[in-house]
């Protein structure tokens, strides 16, 4: 793509680097900016110079926060006792959004890979096992949940968590797989319907 | 099933070509570098969305052209199918069947089975396992929906097991805990793959054994002995035994990748003792156990692909063979020839429809 200005080339680049982004949609944006006052472009620039330099994870859980420990972790009326572990920040908001859950959460950060040179010592993992094991009295954790993905590398570290776990003496548990609601039967893949078939559930018609 | 005809443009030494076969015996004559196994090569792409001979897409387009293009109508049971198979260089490969594209090259294969004969497969014999690994798992592949997922993922524990090993030996420390997951994986997935080629061998052997009668005329006993230390008793703990070796070899060194299929004729590995008759025997035999397990199981007569059978094999095996064409134990046939008044002299006594086809410079016309 040739510009007419040195000016419009560089943010087009610097926008394009966005995931999502390719060059003309950055084009799109850019102009967009100039045609709109001034002070649009300075709250953008602000707003984002902010979030790179203020932005906190919080020391507990390590999700994305505000302060020091984030507001789920700080919640008055959330369950202590369970701790939800995810590999990333958007599986948090996707479990929130679901308003089905009410413990804490643990971000992993990843799953363990070896080709991609992913360990244990990468992910916050022994974070996981002394927030446990300091857990005060009162906010003793009794159960683990693993909402890791449905992938080899997500199998891989929920057993290796797993093991880790057992010496802590805690509930362990992992989110259902299955067919999706509202799904046919006939568009489910069948590995999947295979494992549903495999952990069916009792059926109670109270 | 058979291949009714196929249209060529681009594809290796062929600008555009467009043969009508015949449903039984199809022979390709030309002088060597016509393109007569180029043309039977076609049609394996039709089949198995690739080539026999060249794994890379982009050598199979004419010199100094862009893309290729192989179509071919099939009749499946009655019921007509047109397959292309497009390829430009730098994009994906594209497969279509009767106008609908497939998301995954891998839901093709099965549908048009195909068993090629050619002058290297004693590589088979003689190359190292990995060879008989490959074409045991090619067969099962084919025939075993659960094979083909156990293999992808005993491949993708494997390649993560060996990297984590690696970085074991580079910090000079073995993490137990770490490897565990990975090592469970693979001891229970080569248990089960295991298991599955020792059954597959006691479909498969009965066939080969009398295929080899037929061929090679030979009342010597043949087997396939599959080597595997991953049914053996204590399996898993000699696994966790060799782990030591693992660390100082910083690699994998148990598992189904290890396996072998040892071919014996009267107890002895045909590989050192037997002699090139005997191999060369040996091999078709193999081929043609395989057409036949895929008879059985996928209910059509796989196409046969015959590269320079001719050449290759002495009178009384070619006698021997053509007698199993003659019996009409094969469905189409595809036999290419460099020297046309031999293969005539052979199939002209056949009962069967017989069509020749004079392959020059990729020029194909039709020769009787």
């Amino acid at each position: 793509m040739n510009f007419p200005s040195k000016l419009i080339e560089d943010a087009v680049n610097e926008m394009s680097r966005l995931p999502g982004i390719g060059k003309k949609t950055a084009l799109r944006l850019v102009l967009h900016l100039l045609k709109q006052k001034e002070s649009v472009t300075e709250e953008l620039s602000h707003a984002l110079l902010a979030l790179r330099k203020e932005i906190k994870y919080c020391q507990k859980c390590h999700n994305i926060s505000d302060t020091d420990v984030c507001s789920i972790c700080r919640g008055v009326r959330r369950d202590r006792s369970i701790i939800c572990v995810v590999e990333d920040i958007p599986d948090v908001l996707a479990i929130e959004n679901t308003s089905q859950y009410q413990g804490l959460y643990h971000v992993l950060g990843g799953v363990i890979s070896p080709i991609q040179g992913i360990g244990p010592d990468e992910l916050k993992i022994e974070s996981l096992m002394e927030r446990i094991r300091l857990a005060e009295t009162e906010d003793k954790v009794e159960e683990v949940i693993l909402a890791l993905p449905a992938t080899m590398e997500g199998d891989t570290t929920s057993f290796y968590i797993t093991r880790k776990l057992k010496a802590l003496n805690i509930k362990v548990s992992t989110i259902a797989r299955g067919i999706p609601i509202g799904g046919e039967l006939e568009y489910t893949d069948e590995v999947t319907l295979g494992r549903s078939i495999l952990t069916r559930v009792n059926y109670s018609a109270d | 099933m058979h291949l009714k005809n196929i249209r060529l443009h681009q594809f290796k030494n062929y600008n555009k070509a467009s043969v009508h076969f015949s449903e039984e015996i199809n022979c390709f004559v030309g002088i060597n570098g016509s393109g007569k196994t180029n043309l039977l090569d076609a049609i394996h792409y039709l089949c198995l969305t690739k080539s026999a001979l060249n794994p890379v897409d982009n050598l199979n387009i004419k010199h100094q052209k862009d893309f290729f293009t192989v179509f071919g109508d099939f009749d499946l049971h009655g019921k007509e199918i047109e397959i292309k198979c497009i390829f430009e260089s730098g994009k994906k490969k594209q497969l279509i069947q009767n106008g609908k594209a497939y998301d995954k090259m891998s839901e093709h294969i099965g549908l048009l089975p195909v068993v090629m004969i050619a002058p290297d497969d004693t590589s088979l014999i003689k190359d190292g396992s990995e060879e008989r690994r490959k074409f045991f798992d090619n067969m099962l592949c084919q025939l075993n929906r659960k094979y083909l997922e156990d293999l992808i993922r005993y491949t993708h524990f494997l390649k993560q097991r060996n990297a984590l090993i690696k970085q074991f030996a580079e910090k000079g420390r073995w993490n137990a805990e770490l490897i565990e997951p990975y090592t469970r994986e693979i001891m229970q997935l080569s248990k089960s793959i295991a298991r599955m080629r020792h059954d597959f061998l006691k479909e498969y052997e009965p066939l080969l054994i009398e295929y080899y009668k037929t061929i090679s005329g030979d009342q010597e006993k043949i087997s396939i002995q599959y080597e595997t230390q991953c049914l053996e008793d204590g399996f898993e703990s000699t696994f966790k035994a060799n782990e030591q070796k693992d660390f100082i070899l910083r690699r994998s060194t148990m598992g189904i990748h290890k396996d072998d299929f040892v071919f014996q004729i009267s107890e002895y590995p045909i590989k050192k003792f037997g002699s090139q008759g005997q191999q060369k025997s040996f091999v078709i035999a193999l081929k043609l156990a395989q057409f036949m397990v895929f008879f059985k199981h996928l209910n059509t007569k796989p196409i046969l692909l015959l590269d320079d059978i001719f050449d290759k094999l002495d009178d009384n095996r070619i006698e021997r063979l053509m007698k199993l064409v003659a019996d009409h134990e094969f469905g189409q046939l595809f036999i290419s020839d460099a020297r046309p008044e031999r293969s005539q002299g052979i199939l002209a006594s056949m009962d069967a429809d017989c069509r020749f086809f004079l392959i020059e410079e990729g020029e194909v016309t039709d020769w009787s």
